[in-house]
């Protein structure tokens, strides 16, 4: 885990690198500069010396002007390391979630891919930043310091090393019970935000079954749990400073007592003064490094169950590959399904399509009808190879779907999906997806296919007009038909529409079945409609029940043989269109 | 009032700076005290202790040395005793400085944790006494953020930052003070260089301020692009956009990547800036001192200067703490002023005085109100005089010339006049826009109407309690809404006091009971993010049932079984129609089959009712239904 995300510093590694070494400066000075302070009044101040205070006074400028340079120079660095460690993450899992196959998108579902492209990104920025500017410095410091102790007085600074040991072990005890806690803590957290998130989305049920209370009282439950669970977590760390406390003054007690000694009974000769008060002065930043480290701790093992979750959308690999020698041109819009059979998981024991046997002829148009879970979706899913086969193959021009480059296939093979998005920008950015480089003019003639153009032509910019994420500002049969026209300006050989005009209105969707079969003769359409009129004029029409083909036949013979059809057919009785949409266009 | 119709791509987060800070602290301050007094005092007290504890065991080096150390050089037979007893004296004030810090921090965590608790709770509380009308106008991700982050940075704030500054304030002042017994114009002097510490520190914070709120607004723009492209992740695949979506990515996270490093660079720099400019200031006195005290002016001595100088160097560290929390602070105040403005949010108004109880016909045939759910009910009407009305509640509606529009400056329903007797199914079909939703969401008042009147077996529905109206109503809305928790529990949300037999029956006429008992645990299957693990199908059968679970006499579908396929739907509409039998049923469908059998069928166009009739009644008419119904355009209204 730590591997992969280590190769995502990419370009900052001189910038990671830089910053402890800055850091570094940054405490050698911080190191020095006590002792010039000490000198400034030793010899300078108590013996009267005004030049030995100007000399003394001049290098420390100088130091401080380093340390400054230091400071800031590790603050930039570390500041630009860890933004662009961050920006890397980003854009790596944002690159590899492009690659993904519809089953890994699946599997990551949309909200956790978001988590992790932003909260836990940000976790680990902090995490890094932390590392460091921390990681390299504390322990220098605190070396640093314990080595002039040493200096000074081997048998007093002994003290500290106990001190340390001591500390670190309890800090160490501590901060493993705290851990514990706080890895039950935040999931719980997290729990109850989802639940505030729920209640924001889904408050006009709340009001609708007036559960205000209900729903107040379920929060200030978890409200109360999340106390309980973060004081007994927080507790486990309320011990720490003043245990430092305690470590400080002990320390600065038993030196005076023992320095005291020293220097009287060894008449100044083991240890002086000036030197006592050095030591001293260590004292704090030998536990404070101490205490840094202990924080740094504690942050990277809060962010280690981020950086898990980032390395997983890293480490994953499509499961669909690219044929070594692909083939890049689909012939025709013929479509072979021979003993499909295909399941989402591996491990689930039914599968969603069972044994399909299936041969549409090039330029069929092929209507696909069955209840909800029925597999009609699965099935046209695996023709643009969004998803492998379990069993079986698929051929679309007489090849096999798995020796074409995919996108290749995909852009000759077009699907309008049931869950149709359109992202912000024009009408004509939008359309453009379809084919980056088509004309207006080209746009146009797919929309007037598409019936997209007597609306889009009557919006204030036209199709300049812009669109809201999502297509809010459209209505849900203008965002199908301009759907529509995206994936047409493909240009594809075989064309799916899958529930794709639920909402545009009997008369419209009629209009488009025609504009398309005079159209567009040559290609293969596979139309999946709840509605019955949207497949009666089909070549033929599948029926599906429960992951098989029911029947196939035309509308007619399927009325005649085949009892589902005929019950949904009855279901909608003649007409039976849809309503919306209509006004809009008037 | 931040509004969401902006640029959707890049959200307009919440400022960063505050207006006015000082008054923010103090309501926060206030609002902390009002539950945790005797904690803050504590803690303020145990600050102060502490703080003593810490100036003894510095001022003690110097004791040690002056006192004892140097006269002890000097005896022929030195005496220890002494020593030891300061050392011992100065050891229980260091002692008492270390529970001091013990209870505080035991109390903060009480303080800090209790008093988010009680602000999640205020907001919570708070948050859904709203009208409807916020949720329209403020996005999720804002107010759900007010929840995490500006939370979240509070925590830190009220842990760390506030007690921290106080210490640092109390250790600066007592150092100043001590510094000026010393001498005057040296304070001076090391005050002019605190003076330009403050003015650097405020260059700084003004700089990452800036990259800060650029960062948080570019945040929001990443976090904007992301949700919309992983939205449509899917649709990226199928159109082989991949190459173009992570070149538009790398824009917006490489400006993110800019804000980022800028901000967080000049955060790090406050300290050391401070740290050495603290240095300096040492230098300064210590040069100025030197010739003071050689010049013996002002009977400055040289001792004098040495502890001059501790102190001028004791000054440091809190000055450079309170610059490490002051974009903390900053960050916090910022929530915490997104959390007041929440909390200020006028809630919902509900003057009515109807309210809606259980009822049985006395054995005269008078209505009389009684505990047991009898599956009757009444609005009980308390007259100024005293007295008591009861009204049978039957599910009669009446709109009387009714305009509405969500701002009063675009009114959207222009004079709706409609009439539902108790038993009849009323449809209302139309476009988008037409303003289908809204006159279902007028019958409930989440929005309250500008003209006319809407009644409810003759009681005009602002005398309505709104909880009780709302509970007379059954709503299934056009996006459901699941709530984590059970299969179960979730159909229960519709009655809370249902048994587990009555939700089970509910369930089965909604035709849910099939595919709930094929998931794995069944009706205690665990339902999460909003049902996600469920086909938009199946999660409308579960809201079918959870409205059918509530038992309405009056029961609202808008949209509620679009994604449903027709046979199915029919099976739910048989069990829908049986329950409803004497009951109102307003129903808002696009597909004709839902509503064809409606008792009567309101065609609206652009906020108003342009056609009403029964099916038959409207085919006949030829007008916009039989256009929509057929498909055919009549002859007068030919177009495209």
């Amino acid at each position: 885990m730590i591997k992969t995300l280590m190769k995502q510093i990419g370009e900052f590694k001189r910038d990671s690198l830089l910053t402890p070494v800055f850091m570094v400066l940054e405490v050698v000075m911080e190191t020095i500069i006590p002792l010039l302070m000490a000198s400034i009044i030793d010899d300078g101040v108590e013996k009267g010396d005004i030049r030995h205070i100007y000399m003394m006074g001049a290098v420390m400028v100088v130091m401080a002007v380093i340390g400054l340079i230091a400071g800031v120079g590790g603050g930039t660095f570390g500041a630009r390391a860890s933004a662009g460690f961050a920006r890397n993450l980003r854009q790596a899992m944002y690159d590899n979630i492009q690659t993904f196959s519809f089953a890994s998108i699946d599997k990551f579902s949309t909200a956790s891919l978001i988590t992790r492209l932003t909260t836990d990104v940000t976790n680990v920025q902090m995490a890094y930043q932390m590392i460091l500017r921390m990681c390299v410095r504390a322990p220098v410091s605190m070396v640093c310091a314990m080595v002039m102790a040493f200096f000074l007085s081997p048998e007093l600074a002994s003290v500290y090393l106990i001190a340390v040991v001591v500390l670190a072990v309890v800090l160490a005890v501590i901060m493993r019970r705290a851990t514990i806690y706080f890895q039950q803590a935040f999931p719980k957290y997290d729990d109850m935000n989802a639940s505030v998130q729920e209640n924001i989305s889904g408050i006009r049920v709340v009001k609708a079954y007036v559960r205000e209370k209900f729903e107040t009282s379920r929060f200030m439950t978890a409200s109360r749990n999340i106390f309980n669970i973060f004081v007994k977590a927080e507790r486990q760390l309320v011990i720490t400073f003043p245990l430092m406390f305690a470590t400080v003054y002990a320390c600065i007690l038993t030196l005076s007592w023992l320095g005291a000694k020293l220097i009287v009974q060894s008449g100044q000769t083991a240890l002086t003064t000036g030197e006592l008060t050095s030591l001293l002065s260590y004292c704090m930043s030998i536990l404070m490094s101490l205490m840094m480290l202990a924080m740094v701790f504690v942050m990277i093992t809060m962010s280690i169950a981020s950086a898990r979750r980032i390395a997983e959308v890293l480490n994953e690999k499509s499961e669909l590959k690219d044929p070594d020698d692909p083939i890049y041109e689909v012939p025709d819009g013929s479509i072979r399904f021979d003993h499909v059979s295909f399941r989402y998981n591996q491990s689930s024991e039914k599968p969603v399509l069972h044994d399909i046997d299936l041969d549409i002829r090039a330029g069929e148009t092929v209507g696909i009808v069955g209840g909800t879970g029925s597999g009609k979706t699965s099935l046209v899913n695996l023709i643009s190879r969004l998803y492998d086969v379990s069993e079986g193959a698929i051929y679309v021009g007489g090849h096999d779907v798995r020796s074409y480059d995919m996108e290749a296939l995909r852009n000759q093979v077009s699907v309008v999906l049931q869950k149709n998005v359109l992202f912000s920008g024009s009408v004509l950015e939008n359309l453009r997806w379809g084919d980056e480089n088509a004309t207006r003019e080209e746009c146009v003639r797919a929309c007037q296919l598409s019936c997209a153009d007597e609306f889009i032509s009557k919006m204030p910019d036209g199709y300049d007009s812009h669109v809201e994420r999502g297509g809010a500002n459209l209505s849900g049969g203008q965002r199908q038909r301009l759907c529509i026209a995206r994936a047409l300006l493909k240009k594809p050989r075989v064309l799916i529409l899958d529930d794709s005009t639920s909402a545009v209105d009997t008369a419209t969707d009629a209009r488009i079945r025609t504009a398309l079969s005079t159209q567009l003769a040559d290609t293969t359409r596979i139309i999946i409609a709840q509605r019955i009129s949207s497949v009666q004029a089909a070549d033929r029409i599948i029926v599906m029940d429960d992951g098989t083909i029911s029947g196939i036949g035309t509308h007619e013979e399927l009325l005649e043989h085949n009892e589902i059809y005929r019950s949904v057919y009855e279901s909608q009785t003649q007409g039976g269109g849809d309503f919306d949409e209509h006004g809009g266009d008037d | 009032m931040s509004k969401q119709t902006q640029d959707t791509r890049r959200p307009v987060r919440p400022k960063i700076q505050v207006e006015n800070p000082g008054a923010l602290i103090g309501r926060l301050l206030g609002y902390i005290g009002k539950k945790y007094l005797v904690q803050c005092i504590i803690v303020v007290l145990c600050i102060f202790v502490s703080v003593f504890a810490m100036v003894q065991s510095t001022l003690f080096t110097k004791t040690l040395i002056d006192d004892y150390i140097t006269p002890l050089l000097l005896s022929e037979a030195p005496d220890f005793a002494p020593l030891a007893a300061a050392i011992i004296q100065v050891g229980i004030f260091c002692a008492c400085g270390i529970i001091a810090a013990l209870v505080q921090q035991l109390v903060l965590v009480y303080l800090t944790q209790g008093t988010l608790r009680n602000l999640r709770d205020d907001l919570f509380a708070h948050m859904q006494k709203l009208p409807i009308r916020y949720f329209d106008t403020h996005s999720h991700g804002d107010i759900m953020s007010i929840y995490t982050n500006d939370i979240d940075t509070l925590r830190q704030m009220i842990s760390q930052s506030l007690p921290q500054m106080l210490n640092s304030v109390i250790s600066i002042v007592s150092v100043l003070a001590s510094m000026l017994v010393l001498n005057l114009p040296l304070t001076m002097v090391s005050l002019v260089m605190v003076a330009v510490m403050v003015l650097c520190s405020k260059k700084l914070v003004g700089l990452s301020g800036t990259y800060f709120l650029k960062q948080q607004r570019d945040i929001g723009a990443v976090n904007g692009y992301i949700e919309e492209m992983m939205d449509g992740q899917k649709v990226v695949k199928v159109f082989c956009h991949e190459e173009q979506a992570k070149a538009d990515f790398k824009i917006l996270n490489d400006q993110l990547f800019d804000s980022a490093y800028n901000a967080n660079r000049f955060a790090n720099s406050f300290f050391p800036v401070v740290i050495q400019l603290g240095n300096l200031s040492y230098v300064v006195c210590a040069v100025v001192g030197g010739i003071m005290a050689l010049s013996g002016f002002w009977g400055f001595t040289l001792g004098g200067l040495v502890s001059f100088l501790t102190f001028n160097r004791s000054l440091n560290s809190p000055i450079g703490q309170i610059s490490q929390q002051l974009n903390s602070v900053v960050m916090a105040l910022a929530g915490a002023d997104r959390i007041f403005r929440l909390l200020d949010e006028e809630e919902e108004q509900d003057e009515g005085t109807v309210s809606l109880v259980n009822a049985r016909f006395r054995q005269d045939g008078v209505l009389a109100e009684c505990e047991e759910r009898t599956g009757l009910w009444a609005w009980k009407v308390v007259h100024s005089d005293g007295s008591v009305e009861y009204i049978q509640l039957k599910g009669d509606v009446t709109f009387d010339h009714v305009d509405f529009g969500y701002v009063p400056e675009k009114i959207v329903l222009h004079d709706i006049s409609m009439y539902a007797t108790p038993g009849q199914k009323i449809a209302f079909v139309g476009s988008t826009g037409a303003g289908k939703t809204t006159i279902t969401n007028l019958i409930n008042r989440f929005y309250d109407i500008q003209d006319g009147k809407i009644r409810y077996d003759g009681v005009n529905i602002n005398k309505i309690r709104k909880g009780d109206l709302r509970r007379s109503l059954g709503m299934v809305l056009q996006d459901t809404h699941l709530f984590t928790g059970t299969v179960m529990e979730n159909i229960r949300f519709g009655r809370l006091d249902a048994t587990d037999e009555e939700c089970i029956a509910a369930a089965q006429l909604a035709n849910a009971d099939g595919f709930i008992r094929r998931l794995p645990d069944g009706y205690d299957t665990v339902l999460t993010g909003d049902g996600a693990n469920l086909s938009q199908g199946q999660r409308q059968l579960l809201s079918i049932a959870r409205a059918a679970v509530a038992d309405p006499p009056v029961l609202i579908l808008d949209e509620a079984t679009s994604s449903i396929d027709t046979r199915t739907e029919k099976i739910v509409q048989d069990g829908m129609d049986a329950l409803m039998t004497g009951r109102t049923t307003f129903v808002i469908a696009h597909r004709l089959s839902t509503i064809r059998n409606s008792d009567c069928i309101m065609v609206l166009e652009q906020g108003r009712i342009i056609e009403r009739g029964s099916h038959e009644q409207l085919l006949e008419e030829q007008g916009r239904y039989y256009q929509l119904y057929t498909g055919n355009k009549p002859a007068d209204q030919k177009k495209d």
